[in-house]
């Protein structure tokens, strides 16, 4: 995939694929300054299902077992509102959901 | 009668098991949400084919699934659970406030003549209603907000609202039971509640005949006659014949009276089904035997049903939403094991045989009759 200014990549864990009915990547259009909480805003929008799985519906706190990777860098306890890399910004690298590693 | 279905929720998935009315061969559909931890499904009474799962995982969180084609396709719909009000503080196991923190459903009654209306009990324990088929849910804070929840402790499961009992012959009573702050009654659609737990005798706590504080592990009422309720406490089976006013214990000549499920035959209102579990320090039953025990009397004379079970080296568990009956003219009774197999009885109890004897542990059972 080409980098594109207007579009963010996001890559889910398998079970959030499952749960939004998508396969591979999630492009998404982000107004604004590209932050954590601008991308999350724009894939909750398109796919409302999603919502609470990733952060508290209320106060927007990553759930506990949730990372956030890009650019082999883990930004999970980054400030939700600090700009994302600029290559995440313009589609270069995708902005990665994981689920922790635990058992079960 | 043409069949029944019945709805199964496990530690990995949800499953539907489907038979006509000989119950003999059996369809399996599933997993349905692979992976995911099914707490409970149940369908509605006023529409067969309305469904709804509580769909949970640690890393996930909550979800809430509802099928209007009796379980073949499924959409994700509300799930935001938010405590009405002050969240308040209940006893941690220390005994210090600790926050009401919402962390799964554990059990989804849908109302007897709306299929749009169903009730949520959670963990940590309240109470919540939808009116518009999931989408949207309302605490009913009356329950959480009793004067005695600041002293309600969690069991060693957490505690989880797992019990909702509808009254169908009077309007707005409907039950509740809490582990471990026991049961509660409510006359007013949810609004208001009380404790109903006097006659319950329980030695694992301070005031063995305390008001709220017990650890009830599951309660069942027969439609015709919702005055007479069951409960299988942590320790003792229980009958109350007012409604929960009073309660007196029935474990008779029970083998051990510890247990988690209790289910009463679609037919008969005497006649009261119990899964004895060795102790709560073992849970599995006694003498690697699986025996359901079934009272005709209402309680206190108990017969082991043992034909089709396993009778050596079975140390599986029942859970207390694992046991369902159907409405069949010969009531069939079925209940899953924390061994995945799930067993089925079309002769109220007489002769038994797997479903399924492999999937993940069973969570819950749930029994449908079709026309």
């Amino acid at each position: 995939m080409t980098g594109n200014a207007d579009v963010v990549r996001v890559v889910l864990p398998a079970h959030l694929r499952t749960l939004a009915r998508v396969d591979g990547e999630v492009e998404l259009q982000v107004s604004g300054p590209v932050t954590q909480s601008a991308v999350l805003d724009a894939l909750e929008g398109r796919y409302p299902m999603l919502r609470g799985t990733i952060r508290d519906q209320r106060n927007g706190k990553r759930r506990a077992f949730i990372r956030f990777f890009a650019c082999e860098q883990d930004l999970s306890h980054e400030q939700p509102d600090a700009p994302l890399p600029a290559a995440v910004a313009v589609g270069a690298e995708p902005y990665l959901i994981v689920g922790a590693m635990a058992g079960g | 009668m043409s069949g029944v279905r019945v709805l199964v929720g496990t530690r990995k998935g949800a499953f539907v098991l489907s038979s006509d009315g000989k119950r003999e061969k059996w369809d399996v559909s599933g997993p349905h949400f692979p992976g995911w931890e099914i707490y409970h499904l149940k369908g509605s009474p006023a529409d067969q084919d309305r469904l709804y799962a509580s769909q949970s995982n640690g890393w996930f969180g909550q979800l809430i699934q509802r099928s209007d084609d009796g379980g073949t396709t499924w959409e994700p719909v509300g799930n935001d659970f938010s405590y009405q009000g002050e969240t308040g503080t209940h006893q941690w196991y220390d005994g210090t406030p600790h926050p009401w923190e919402f962390a799964r459903v554990w059990h989804l009654e849908p109302s007897l003549d709306d299929p749009d209306t169903v009730y949520a009990g959670v963990e940590d324990a309240g109470l919540f209603r939808s009116t518009d088929g999931g989408k949207h849910w309302q605490e009913l804070p009356g329950l959480r907000g009793h004067e005695t929840g600041p002293s309600w402790q969690p069991g060693a499961g957490g505690m989880c609202l797992h019990t909702i009992i509808l009254d169908p012959s009077s309007p707005g009573r409907m039950f509740a039971a809490i582990s471990a702050a026991g049961a509660f009654r409510s006359d007013d659609s949810g609004q208001t509640w009380r404790p109903v737990n006097h006659g319950l005798r329980s030695e694992g706590i301070p005031d063995p005949g305390a008001e709220v504080g017990h650890c009830v592990h599951r309660l069942a009422m027969h439609p015709s006659r919702p005055s007479v309720l069951y409960m299988q406490k942590h320790w003792d089976v229980m009958r109350s014949d007012d409604a929960g006013e009073s309660w007196h214990e029935v474990s008779g000549d029970l083998p051990t009276d510890f247990g988690f499920p209790i289910d009463v035959h679609a037919h008969e209102p005497e006649t009261v089904y119990v899964v004895p579990i060795t102790s709560d320090s073992h849970h599995f039953p006694p003498e690697g035997k699986l025996r359901v025990y079934r009272s005709r009397t209402g309680g206190d004379e108990w017969e082991p049903l043992t034909s089709g079970l396993p009778q050596e080296h079975c140390y599986v568990n029942v859970l207390r939403d694992a046991m369902a009956v159907d409405s069949m003219d010969s009531c069939g009774i079925y209940f899953g094991t924390t061994g995945g197999q799930v067993y089925a009885s079309p002769d109220a109890g007489d002769s038994w045989a797997p479903i399924v004897r492999d999937l993940p542990a069973v969570l819950s059972i749930e029994a449908q009759t079709l026309p």
